[in-house]
């Protein structure tokens, strides 16, 4: 690696609370997720009526790709590189839900299509034109260690120009999103210790 | 009919999660897909669904369903035909 990389920019969210930065740029502290997302969706003023078609986790990692990436230029090689621990468990249980009892088996298509937690990329880059690498790992764990060295990978390799990276975890009401763009720019060093710092504090 | 229509509406409106549409939006003859409501292939596949769950008809025929889910005119009027429940 001939030059340092740099975290240009973050999002967090995480309890009825969507930051920037480290700047609130949302809040709806008592609302269930299924509400919070859908009122930070309309407070961005977005056209996408996609999103209400999207599982919980998509527009979970949906709405924090895109407050980082809206202004961006040139999106068709950053890359994503998302971590989570509960997979598309949060989705599975709603379809096995429908698929129980024999007598009243109307499983939706709708629902079953998100039953893959690497749908949530697939969803980000349709929205802005990404057909750069995208990968997605199901941990037990967070590993600052294992995003670092991918996204170090991809740049290094010329593979990407930038990466979006870092954690989409969901499972009913629990839900914490960190997600950083890594590119050759920036103030905030690409170490592990600084996404350690991002995503546990 | 008229009633059927507006049912229609409704649950098009609830199981396909157009959440800026309302049934007032939705003229009877309003293509479904295309240039109208801008429904895809998963939609079409739900409302296969909700043809069976709401109505008991179950499409044996997939190809069947391009005339059927013209609008809702069409739909009302194949629901009206071979609905079971």
């Amino acid at each position: 690696m001939d030059s340092p990389l740099y975290i240009s920019h973050y999002c967090k969210i995480e309890k009825g609370l969507i930051s920037v930065d480290g700047n609130v740029v949302f809040h709806a502290d008592e609302a269930p997720f299924s509400d919070f997302i859908k009122q930070a969706f309309k407070h961005q003023q977005l056209d996408y009526p996609k999103f209400y078609k999207m599982d919980n986790l998509s527009k979970l990692a949906f709405l924090a790709a895109e407050v980082l990436l809206r202004d961006e230029e040139d999106k068709e090689d950053i890359a994503l590189v998302l971590v989570n621990k509960s997979g598309s468990l949060d989705t599975d249980v709603k379809h096995q839900e429908s698929i129980q009892d024999a007598a009243n088996f109307y499983p939706s298509p709708a629902v079953f299509v998100y039953t893959l937690a690497n749908i949530c990329g697939g969803e980000i880059s349709i929205r802005h034109g990404m057909k750069s690498e995208q990968v997605f790992f199901v941990s037990d764990a967070f590993d600052a260690t294992t995003i670092f060295n991918y996204a170090t990978y991809l740049l290094a390799s010329q593979k990407a120009k930038k990466v979006l990276c870092g954690w989409v975890e969901l499972f009913e009401e629990n839900y914490k999103a960190v997600l950083c763009l890594v590119e050759r720019a920036g103030t905030k060093l690409h170490t592990i210790n600084n996404i350690n710092q991002l995503v546990k504090n | 009919m008229e009633e059927l229509k507006e049912e229609l509406k409704g649950k098009i409106i609830e199981v396909l999660n157009l959440e800026d549409v309302a049934v007032a939006d939705i003229d009877d003859s309003d293509a479904l897909f295309g240039d109208g409501l801008g429904l895809d292939s998963i939609d079409a596949l739900e409302l296969i669904v909700l043809l069976d769950k709401e109505y008991g008809i179950k499409l044996s025929d997939p190809k069947q369903g391009k005339s059927i889910f013209e609008s809702v005119n069409t739909m009302a009027d194949y629901i009206a035909k071979n609905r079971t429940k």
